[in-house]
């Protein structure tokens, strides 16, 4: 589906976990879905996010891989590792910093979303967009995501000094034009 | 390959091992034409150090050692013997009273120790039976690619001295 794009909105997440039991039928890994729903502030509010793999431009899995077991195609997507190279060190683990790659332990490999691989490159779409009934997870046309949404899409990410540019989109207020995260704002408590 | 590539680029093992699928098994013509040509090369010199070897290789001189008496060996027996260094086991055999044949003892194979059978009259590697004749050493059957190596024999009177080994041909 060519000019079709992933965009993540975590506003619109209702925190339903269709996405989850969506991933989790899929036949490349069935009964282990590679999404994240993640609760924000679970003390304060119900608001959950999901995450997908961002499928960076520069992957920094792949590039603290000891193994090359992580691999970017021509598409841009960055695949699953490869079982027969991947040693199971989780560095890909701690140094993702959307933290997406999953350690599967019983398997003694990383496994990750891949954008539903065997789905999107024959063109449909991947199974979480496919279910989510807010359209939190949308895999859609760019013309499509700039008509019906009041927010504006990004695939710039700051963490600290790190630029993070990424094949998927997500939903940020109009006004801002990159994601800045640093994760010493959020250390100490009382420093807001 | 430090010496082929320009300053300032990125180090050789980001290009070999690339986070790119269609970068990892890329090769450049330049790639494969140095290959080409480092491989070529190297494949003349290796020849032409063979060719100069074997040009240069003089025949080997081999010791006259005493073996037994041939009266030491009972018709149908065998005497096990080192030649021509203390580390190249052979084997004597008496197939009848007037014949002494001597063979290397290390199958063509794999050198496991080749013994006789005298019922079938033959010389048998058992790792892997592979059968040799008693009358020149060629193979009769089984993996060995070459004969084995004949021991050249003389008798002096009562005494069996090994002279010599013969090269034998492929078979």
């Amino acid at each position: 589906m060519f000019g079709y794009e992933f965009y993540v909105d975590p506003s619109r997440c209702i925190g339903c976990q269709s996405c989850i039991n969506a991933c989790a039928e899929c036949e490349t890994h069935r009964g282990t879905p590679m999404i994240h729903v993640d609760f924000l502030d679970r003390t304060n509010t119900i608001a959950t996010v999901p995450f997908v793999c961002m499928h960076c431009e520069d992957p920094t899995c792949a590039k603290v891989c000891p193994a090359d077991a992580i691999k970017k195609t021509e598409d841009g997507v960055v695949q699953s590792s490869l079982k027969p190279r991947c040693i199971a060190c989780s560095n890909c683990v701690l140094a993702c910093p959307f933290g997406i790659p999953k350690m599967m332990t019983e398997l003694e490999q990383m496994m990750k979303c891949d954008m539903c691989y065997d789905r999107t490159s024959e063109g449909k779409r991947p199974m979480c967009a496919t279910v989510c009934p807010s359209q939190a997870l949308a895999y859609v046309p760019r013309e499509q995501i700039e008509r019906l949404r009041r927010e504006k899409p990004t695939n710039t990410f700051f963490f600290g000094k790190q630029k993070v540019t990424t094949k998927v989109f997500m939903m940020i207020p109009p006004e801002q034009d990159a994601l800045s995260v640093d994760v010493v704002d959020y250390m100490w408590e009382e420093k807001a | 390959m430090k010496l082929f590539r320009p300053a300032g680029k990125e180090p050789l093992w980001k290009d070999e091992f690339s986070i790119n699928r269609a970068d990892e098994q890329y090769v450049s013509r330049r790639q494969f034409t140095k290959f080409l040509v480092l491989t070529s090369l190297g494949m003349f010199v290796g020849n032409v150090w063979i060719l100069a070897r074997s040009w240069f290789r003089g025949t080997p001189v081999y010791p006259e050692k005493n073996i037994c008496r041939a009266t030491d060996v009972p018709v149908g027996g065998v005497w096990l013997f080192r030649y021509p260094t203390e580390k190249d086991a052979c084997i004597l055999i008496r197939p009848d009273e007037e014949t002494y044949v001597a063979y290397s003892q290390k199958c063509t194979h794999l050198s496991c120790a080749v013994y006789y059978a005298r019922e079938k009259n033959r010389l048998e590697c058992p790792c892997h039976e592979g059968y040799f004749s008693i009358k020149n050493g060629s193979v009769l059957q089984g993996p060995p690619p070459r004969p084995l190596p004949r021991v050249l024999l003389e008798r002096r009177g009562e005494q069996l001295l090994a002279v010599g080994m013969a090269v034998q041909e492929e078979t």
